[in-house]
């Protein structure tokens, strides 16, 4: 593991703005997630999920404001701050012509790990989705599910305190969904990684978990799903993004 | 980040270039074909039309085949610059470009491997149609082989820089089909591959010109007196400083506050 400044701190972003041309995108976002802890964040399409995602990868500079990872500032020292992160985007990225194992091999490799050590992490990820005896199979032949659990596999291969995933369980079925969501949450328990999962499922989740509510940009609410239910009136988890939407228009 | 993770990087990066090239064999025997019908139908047509005076680095009289080789070795690293081009802006459509920027390792030196790593696979192309031009009586001295190396490999650098740049400007891989409209054959036509610039200058002063400020005519030249055991320092110099100036914009084209991510990614679903 790379050494961190602040370990119990995996995210902190500071009245975070960001702009697309007049098309405001994120306005003063502001939150914490701290070590080990699980957190959804979730909004319609268009409330800067997929914005704020970018921040975090460093896939687009902030307008205002300010990420740190770790305490790292992402502007400045995007190496150290990504270094401890792991990364599940919302579109598969995985090369369809390579192996399982050839995949996770680039990817260690670009994270600066020796062959030895990719071998040795990738039979542990792999086998904890129960994915090693197919470690030489082509992603082509995977179904969407086993492709989204070597995704996840991947991105723990350099053993991150941090994983960000967007919409990771889009176009999945109901039982690959349960099945990504437990291997996930079971990840804050076991291994005390931080992981923001944004979603517009609400149903995905569990009633405890903490949610970060976002709409037009803005951060609207937080706090465990069975709170915010209460406190925006609604019956059912599931209304809060519909109440989010209604928010928008 | 220790330095021994660096080669980590480019040794992965590498081996990812290299796996998918072997995968592609279509992509292979295409890049083998391009130039051996040039060599073999266009060169035999040609042949009795273009005759080729004593120009250095030739110290007799050449047939065009002999003359064109060069070119067409040009011809592969060009494509082959394009093709790497073209799959980085497939990549990113497909986001494992996205995976590959989010690496702790700085930016510059992930696009450099992916560049590096690229021309390398070009030297697999060029030296297989190297050894086929042979049967056609193209015979450069054997050691020419050898000082060619550097010089191929510097040219792929150079239209590999260009790739990149073009990639970090393109936004969708439909635009690419103006790639070739108006990059590759203007490069190619417009150079020294096909016929020697003082040709060129008897038919057109203007054309002439625009051929010889053209760095892929300079790139070729550097390969053409390598290949005969020569170096050309002016074609040195101007095609390891359009390297060099490609590879900075490249660079600054996939920074996050300036280029490409800047207008391509995060905007709002």
């Amino acid at each position: 593991m790379i050494n961190v400044i602040d370990r119990d701190t995996p995210i902190q972003v500071s009245h975070l703005s960001h702009h697309f041309g007049p098309k405001i995108a994120l306005d003063d976002v502001s939150f914490e997630l701290r070590a080990g802890q699980f957190s959804a964040l979730l909004g319609p399409n268009g409330a800067g999920k997929t914005t704020l995602f970018s921040i975090l990868t460093r896939l687009l500079q902030p307008t205002a404001g300010q990420a740190n990872l770790f305490g790292y500032d992402l502007a400045r020292h995007p190496g150290a701050a990504l270094a401890n992160t792991g990364v599940v985007f919302q579109q598969s990225t995985l090369d369809l012509d390579l192996s399982i194992l050839q995949n996770l091999h680039y990817h260690g490799s670009i994270q600066g790990m020796s062959s030895k050590q990719i071998r040795q992490r990738a039979q542990l990820e792999l086998a904890r989705f129960e994915l090693w005896e197919r470690r030489d199979e082509r992603v082509r032949n995977l179904n969407g599910g086993h492709r989204r659990r070597v995704e996840i596999a991947r991105a723990l291969l350099h053993q991150p305190a941090l994983l960000l995933l967007d919409e990771a369980s889009a176009g999945l079925d109901l039982e690959s969904r349960t099945s990504l969501y437990r291997h996930v949450r079971n990840l804050c328990d076991s291994d005390n990684i931080a992981v923001l999962w944004t979603t517009h499922l609400v149903e995905e989740l569990a009633l405890d978990d903490d949610a970060l509510l976002l709409a037009n940009g803005q951060l609207r609410d937080r706090g465990s799903l069975r709170a915010l239910t209460e406190a925006w009136n609604v019956q059912h988890p599931a209304e809060l993004v519909l109440r989010l939407t209604e928010h928008r228009a | 980040m220790k330095t021994i993770a660096w080669w980590y990087c480019f040794n992965g990066i590498l081996r990812r270039e290299v796996l998918r090239f072997v995968q592609q064999r279509t992509r292979f025997l295409s890049s083998l074909i391009r130039p051996m019908l040039w060599l073999v139908v266009f060169a035999a047509g040609f042949r009795a039309a273009l005759g080729i005076a004593i120009i250095p680095p030739y110290e007799t009289y050449i047939t065009y085949e002999v003359y064109i080789v060069p070119g067409l070795v040009g011809i592969i690293i060009l494509f082959n610059g394009m093709q790497s081009s073209l799959s980085m802006v497939y990549d990113r459509e497909m986001g494992s470009m996205r995976v590959l920027l989010t690496s702790p390792l700085p930016r510059w030196w992930l696009l450099m491997c992916k560049l590096v790593a690229g021309a390398i696979v070009s030297l697999f192309q060029v030296y297989a149609f190297l050894a086929m031009a042979r049967l056609f009586e193209v015979e450069p001295p054997a050691l020419g082989y050898v000082t060619a190396l550097p010089a191929i490999l510097l040219g792929a650098l150079m239209l590999g820089a260009l790739g990149l740049l073009l990639a970090s400007l393109i936004k969708q891989l439909e635009n690419f089909a103006g790639v070739m409209n108006f990059v590759v054959f203007p490069l190619f036509f417009l150079s020294s591959a096909l016929y020697p610039l003082w040709k060129m200058q008897e038919a057109n002063e203007v054309l002439y010109w625009v051929c010889a400020i053209n760095p892929f005519t300079h790139a070729i030249e550097l390969i053409r007196f390598a290949l005969y055991g020569q170096l050309n320092g002016y074609a040195l110099l101007i095609t390891a400083g359009t390297t060099l100036i490609l590879s900075v914009a490249a660079v600054l084209g996939f920074d996050p506050g300036r280029g490409i991510l800047k207008r391509n990614t995060g905007k709002p679903q």
